[in-house]
């Protein structure tokens, strides 16, 4: 009996070992050179100029286009990219970003300091929705010190800094090419000119994306691939029989229907990942319109987080993929404390808190999600669940137009959405839940109405501390908060699988995954 | 009447249906809820109210709505599609663009699914009663009967999936760099599966239609007549049974080629073909207000279109119609 348990618990260990080593023996391989990958795009990009444009399919296919001053890695810690180092004065107030040597744009053109200071400081200002209340609020100058450094000074020092320079948050920009011109009627919007990887070489609408190797780029060696085809194939169904049939190689965060991802994984040469989503950490939540009678009331939204079975949707809905939240911060992130008020499944508990928060029968107005078939059955188990619980709730159902505006003017009871959180609390987080940004127009404000003088003093200290242990302070004490009064009822942290071919290496190396592997990526 | 005074009649009622149909489309459009703007800054998953109003100022969506008007029919006067700001393009190219390959697996679809369809259905009337007509018609009910996208997704599972023969998706083999009649079998080999799978609604139609109409017509007197002269069997089908059986099906034909444009939304969708209807479809759920005017404008010209070619193919059909005019 004993002999057996050490037994099973030396090949336990056995195993661990080899699991420990083979990413090293993975790493040691040789990348070999050449190849062709083919991947989907899911639904076609606007277009591909990620200066104007960030939907997530712009971004996966031009942030290998196009490249930022960082890149992250699954961790989210900074690492090189157009920076080749960068220093952070001690007060916290200055950084000095050195720039690599020799890089150019696709047109040949040198990349300078002058690159920079007009994206930070004139291109992004003007068009970029993330980068504008960073540069307009926090920064007091950008500035050129010599062609390969530049320097950032900040009003007060802001921890989010440093990670604001992602690719699809601070694209570089050619100077050369927009300066001094109408940035969005700009003829060359539609042929891309970035430092990246990879370059622009056709794209046929309603076809595919063909990016080609940039054979001038500045990283010596990279990229491995020659070729890389983004096929757009607008039916799920099909982009899985497409990759079953050898048409396509790599099947991206989403692209195939829920129930399809574990039967695809088993397949012959497959291999799935759910990294590379670290930067954004989907969060999907329910939103309660706290402007609508009952909603307002704490106790009752309690007793709809206790009525939810969390669980079921995950398990059954979003085949066991994600994991549940407990706050308003991703466990995946930086910053997130477990020390919260956690809510359980308890129907009874939740009838109970229901009928004490003076509920009296109101129907509850459900927005569903308009993305697709499994946010609809979502929908219908939380609705259930709901009335279990005696809440009564219909279900609306529009379109995606239809859903923005409707969410973007408040025209809701409950509200479902899933956003980013953007690396940091700071830009990612605290825009769901501070006052200040309760504005009409923004499906991705603060639409739920949430007022807390509290709440919104902790994220501006959250903000603006100057250690990461402060920081960190300041964070767990507003999502204890949070997590009591519930300004929205957090479902899930969402899991996008890629899938992929075994011999596709190296594929999902940082925190965006493949939105800029495809510098590393290598074909076996 | 004659035929000059024909057509230039129905020419001048064309152009007014058009331009009802212009202008009901630009209102219809925008009793949508949401436009481009907040579609676009939504999908990206952050905005705030200065890019919204970048955005609509380049939508034009920033003038008063009869300003709007204005400047898109003054534009369809001259021909002039106008622009879509979302796509970076001018409508027309985004159009021409999708035509033809959208008029190909129509056309495609069309030739195949008439060719087949009369052929059936008379074959059917001929036979009526027999086995052959009864698996006809059990196939047509078949084909007229299932949904379209059930087809599309088991065609592909069984033929592409299963059986390796035909690729399921696209319009030619990416990347592959073929040239001349080489691309050209290579997009044929694409288009077999939609083709056919679009085809085999309108298949059934035809087949049904052609069975009943021959059926009816071989009861009529004159064909008694051409019988009793000794005619022989084969004879009375072709020349006098099935010429005057196939005035319904042309009448049906006018309205799928009508359709050759626009009717193909699903099985481009499907199949992954680049053309126009799914072009029309991500117009609208974007709200791509100037594409989908500009693809309605092509869609329903093609339907007017139609109607007057049907009509100039009924005279040819059958002389009393021009008498009777």
């Amino acid at each position: 009996m004993l002999n057996s348990q050490i037994r099973r618990r030396l090949a336990v260990t056995t195993a661990l070992v080899a699991l420990a080593f083979a990413p090293m023996a993975a790493q040691a391989q040789e990348p070999k050179k050449g190849g062709t990958v083919h991947v989907v795009v899911q639904p076609e990009p606007p277009m591909l100029m990620q200066g104007l444009n960030q939907n997530g399919p712009t971004n996966m296919v031009a942030g290998n286009i196009y490249e930022s001053l960082l890149r992250y890695d699954e961790k989210l810690n900074p690492q090189p990219s157009l920076a080749k180092s960068w220093e952070i004065s001690p007060d916290a107030k200055v950084y000095t970003f050195k720039l690599q040597e020799g890089v150019t744009w696709h047109d040949g053109k040198p990349f300078t300091a002058d690159d920079v200071v007009f994206t930070l400081d004139k291109f992004l200002r003007e068009v970029h929705p993330r980068w504008r209340p960073i540069v307009n609020t926090q920064v007091e100058a950008i500035e050129k010190v010599d062609d390969l450094t530049v320097r950032i000074t900040l009003k007060q020092p802001f921890g989010p800094m440093i990670m604001s320079q992602e690719v699809a948050s601070a694209p570089m920009i050619p100077k050369h090419i927009y300066d001094g011109t109408d940035y969005r009627a700009n003829p060359a919007n539609n042929t891309p000119i970035g430092t990246g990887p990879f370059k622009l070489k056709e794209w046929k609408k309603g076809s595919y994306i063909h990016l080609v190797k940039n054979e001038n780029y500045w990283m010596k060696g990279k990229p491995n691939l020659d070729e890389i085809y983004w096929q757009i194939i607008p039916d799920a169904a099909a982009r899985a029989v497409a990759y079953e049939t050898g048409k396509v190689d790599v099947l991206t965060g989403g692209s195939v229907d829920v129930y399809d991802v574990a039967r695809l994984s088993k397949l012959p040469n497959t291999c799935m990942t759910t990294k590379g989503w670290e930067m954004f950490a989907p969060h999907a939540w329910l939103t309660p319109n706290v402007r609508n009678g009952i909603l307002g009331n704490k106790q009752f939204r309690q007793g709809l987080m206790y009525a939810i079975d969390r669980e079921f949707g995950r398990d059954v809905v979003w085949g066991g993929l994600g994991k549940l939240p407990t706050g308003p911060i991703s466990s995946k992130t930086r910053f997130y404390s477990s020390d919260v008020p956690k809510y359980t499944y308890d129907p009874a508990k939740a009838k109970e808190l229901i009928k004490a928060s003076g509920y009296k029968g109101e129907t509850i107005k459900l927005l569903n999600l308009p993305y697709g078939e499994t946010w609809s059955r979502w929908s219908e188990a939380i609705k259930q669940n709901l009335e279990d619980a005696g809440v009564k709730v219909q279900i609306e159902n529009t379109d995606v137009p239809g859903w923005t505006q409707k969410a973007s003017n408040w025209d809701f009871d409950l509200n479902f959405n899933f956003l980013y959180q953007l690396g940091d609390p700071a830009t990612g987080v605290a825009r769901s839940y501070v006052s200040s940004n309760i504005a009409k127009g923004n499906p991705f404000a603060n639409v739920g109405g949430y007022s807390n003088p509290e709440v919104d003093k902790l994220f501006a200290e959250g903000a603006s501390a100057p250690t990461d242990a402060l920081r960190q302070e300041a964070y767990t004490k507003v999502q204890k908060i949070l997590a009591d009064e519930l300004p929205v009822l957090w479902l899930l942290e969402m899991d996008f699988p890629t899938i992929y071919r075994c011999n596709v290496k190296n594929l999902v190396t940082t925190g965006i995954g493949v939105d800029d592997g495809f510098r590393d990526a290598w074909k076996e | 009447m004659n035929l000059l005074q024909f057509l230039s009649g129905r020419l001048v009622k064309g152009v007014l249906v058009l331009f009802a149909i212009a202008l009901l489309n630009f209102f219809l459009i925008r009793a949508a809820p949401g436009d481009p703007a907040q579609v676009l800054a939504g999908e990206a998953g952050a905005a705030d109210a200065q890019l919204l109003e970048q955005l609509r100022a380049r939508f034009g969506l920033d003038q008063p709505l009869l300003t709007q008007l204005w400047i898109y029919l003054k534009g369809y006067a001259t021909l002039d599609l106008g622009f879509s700001y979302r796509q970076q393009r001018p409508v027309l190219d985004l159009v021409l663009d999708r035509l033809p390959a959208t008029l190909l697996l129509t056309g495609a679809a069309f030739i195949v699914s008439l060719g087949l369809g009369v052929v059936m259905g008379a074959l059917a009337a001929r036979r009526a009663g027999r086995w052959s007509d009864s698996l006809i018609t059990t196939l047509s009910l078949v084909f007229y009967a299932t949904p379209l996208f059930w087809i599309a997704l088991m065609s592909q599972i069984l033929f592409s999936l299963k059986l390796g023969l035909v690729p399921n998706v696209g319009f030619e083999t990416i990347g592959a760099n073929y040239t001349g009649l080489a691309r050209a079998l290579d997009i044929g080999h694409h288009l077999i599966l939609p083709s056919i799978t679009l085809g085999l609604f309108f298949t059934a139609l035809y087949a049904r239609m052609m069975r009943a109409s021959m059926l009816e017509v071989a009861g009529a007197d004159f064909v008694k007549t051409a019988r009793a002269k000794g005619l022989s069997p084969a004879i009375v089908s072709r020349r006098h049974v099935a010429r005057n059986a196939i005035l319904p099906v042309v009448t049906l034909a006018g309205l799928q080629a009508g359709q050759l444009v626009g009717g193909a939304v699903l099985t481009e969708t499907v199949f992954a073909w680049p053309g126009i209807g799914r072009l029309m479809f991500d117009a609208l759920v974007q709200r791509d207000y100037s594409v989908l005017l500009g693809v309605f404008f092509i869609s329903s010209a093609m339907v007017v279109g139609f109607n007057i070619l049907t009509d100039l193919v009924y005279r040819l059909a059958d002389p009393r119609i021009e008498a009777a005019s």
